[in-house]
């Protein structure tokens, strides 16, 4: 593993099945009556979110507490950010304060990347989703719940077919998983109107679709986006009706999945928009086993930047 | 596995190599220590092995067999991972996680026989015995090992031991089984050179 995780593109397969196989003995540990390691024991890992999150920030908080690291929570809100405080002032502060590791969520792309190579902080820097740009813990655990369920025996995901669907245009979720799923051998179709798909789609190494109904019943996994209203200063679809009908995942197409494929959400969800609640709700629906599986992502990320000796120090002591 | 003891994979004499115990010697030694366990836990049928990854699952697994030969009954055998609570994590990278896997009805007030291949420091038994207390509150718990070779850090014991070996702190111990390395047999070899 890398000093940072700031991109699942950095990610090699081995590094892939590192972290897989770590979060599966980690996940042992909830089924454990003293669900805690002493692993991180006085170490800090610093939430930093620019952002609102629920999931990301409760599960990021979980996994460093279950290691017996410190862990302060930062919001953009309530602090001196909201007065004007630059990222460069944040970080120093942080630093000052001895942070192991800092998880930043960001609204703009490449603010982990530059927290990680500017100099301002030595701790490991953890992308916790910036912009439109990546999201790689979630593409981890979302790898992870696909493994769970349809693994291969090389313990990648070689010959899977996974469908993304939805906003791929805002989406760093979609990015971080073509990237990772293909790097574990997995085929990703991406389903999206014209309006709601990147520049330079086509380089990515997955195929594209404008329509969801085609790839559905070769599918594995069907990964529906939701529709980042926040993100939309113009109009990408005619109405919210219309984007539903044509994109969204109702019953009646869900019935034209396979037997064994799964439906996967990073959530927060849309109900009635780009899923319907029979569907979130429904037998084949791991959207909830996705936010389990994200603490012990989580924790085998942290265990695996932190765990051991710094990169720097372990050059001089074999020198 | 215990600090000073190779892993190398593979499997063969290494120039150098003095070999200590021999396959029957193991074999020997695995069937006395059933005998013991038997005897010293007074029959108690409530013994649960588990062993240190990665040579400690291999012993613990024939070590249970043979206990289940001795007592009619399938002694559980499990492996309990101590990664996780090393002491020595911060020294070097970060390593893989190797397989816990718990016997299904639990550790709770039952004996517990931790199994290692070395006995050296201490530490990695420290280490398990802090991991145990995590998973459950067994009534009681000893530790097998196959090869002591004495220099302990700490102050910790072994109840059943396959084979006393004195050894400078300078040596290796190496272990190698059936399962993992092709053979079978207990190698001692000289100091390392120094580069």
């Amino acid at each position: 593993m890398k000093a940072h995780l700031l991109s699942a593109a950095d990610l090699t397969r081995d590094d892939a099945l590192l972290v897989l196989d770590t979060a599966q003995e980690l996940a042992q540990i909830a089924d454990r009556p003293i669900k805690k390691l002493p692993t991180l024991r006085g170490r800090t890992v610093v939430n930093l979110f620019y952002e609102d999150s629920t999931r990301t920030r409760i599960s990021f908080e979980a996994a460093a507490k279950r290691l017996s690291a410190d862990v302060i929570n930062f919001s953009a809100k309530g602090s001196s950010v909201s007065k004007g405080e630059s990222l460069k002032d944040t970080a120093l502060t942080l630093e000052a304060m001895g942070a192991d590791a800092v998880v930043i969520r960001h609204s703009a792309s490449g603010a982990p990347h530059r927290l990680a190579t500017s100099g301002w902080i030595r701790g490991s820097v953890v992308n916790a989703g910036d912009g439109t740009h990546e999201h790689p813990t979630q593409a981890l655990l979302d790898a992870y719940t696909i493994r769970e369920h349809l693994g291969g025996g090389a313990g990648d995901l070689a010959g899977r077919r996974v469908t993304i669907v939805g906003d791929v245009l805002h989406s760093r979720v979609a990015r971080s998983n073509v990237h990772l799923l293909h790097t574990l051998g997995a085929q990703v179709t991406l389903v999206a109107p014209p309006t709601l798909l990147p520049v330079g789609v086509e380089q990515w190494p997955c195929e594209v679709s404008y329509s969801i109904d085609a790839p559905l019943p070769q599918t594995d996994a069907v990964m529906m986006l939701r529709v980042q209203a926040e993100r939309m200063d113009s109009a990408f679809f005619p109405s919210a009706r219309e984007y539903s009908r044509r994109y969204g995942l109702d019953a009646r197409r869900m019935a034209a999945l396979p037997e064994h494929a799964i439906v996967m959400h990073p959530g927060p969800m849309n109900r009635g928009m780009e899923i319907g609640s029979d569907v979130a709700d429904s037998e084949r629906s791991v959207i909830v086993e996705q936010v389990t599986n994200g603490v012990s992502v989580r924790m085998a990320v942290l265990y695996l930047l932190l765990g051991g000796a710094p990169l720097v120090a372990d050059e001089e002591e074999s020198a | 596995m215990d600090a000073g003891t190779t892993t190398q994979d593979s499997a063969g004499m290494h120039p150098g190599d003095k070999p200590v115990m021999s396959e029957s010697d193991i074999a020997r030694a695995i069937t006395r220590m059933a005998h013991e366990i038997d005897e010293r836990t007074t029959g108690a049928h409530d013994v649960i092995l588990l062993g240190i990854p990665t040579r400690g699952v291999e012993l613990a697994t024939r070590l249970g067999a043979r206990l289940s030969e001795i007592q009619g009954r399938a002694v559980p055998v499990g492996s309990l991972d101590i990664t996780m609570y090393r002491d020595d994590l911060r020294r070097r990278p970060a390593r893989a996680l190797l397989p816990t896997e718990i016997p299904a009805a639990g550790v709770d007030d039952a004996l517990v026989v931790l199994v290692d291949d070395v006995l050296y420091s201490g530490r990695t038994v420290r280490a398990a015995l802090d991991a145990l207390n995590d998973v459950g509150r067994p009534r009681a718990v000893q530790l097998a090992v196959l090869v002591d070779r004495g220099h302990r850090e700490l102050p910790i014991r072994a109840d059943y031991v396959g084979k006393n070996l004195p050894t400078s702190m300078r040596e290796n111990v190496r272990v190698a089984l059936a399962e993992r390395d092709g053979e079978d047999g207990v190698y001692l070899s000289g100091p390392k050179e120094q580069s």
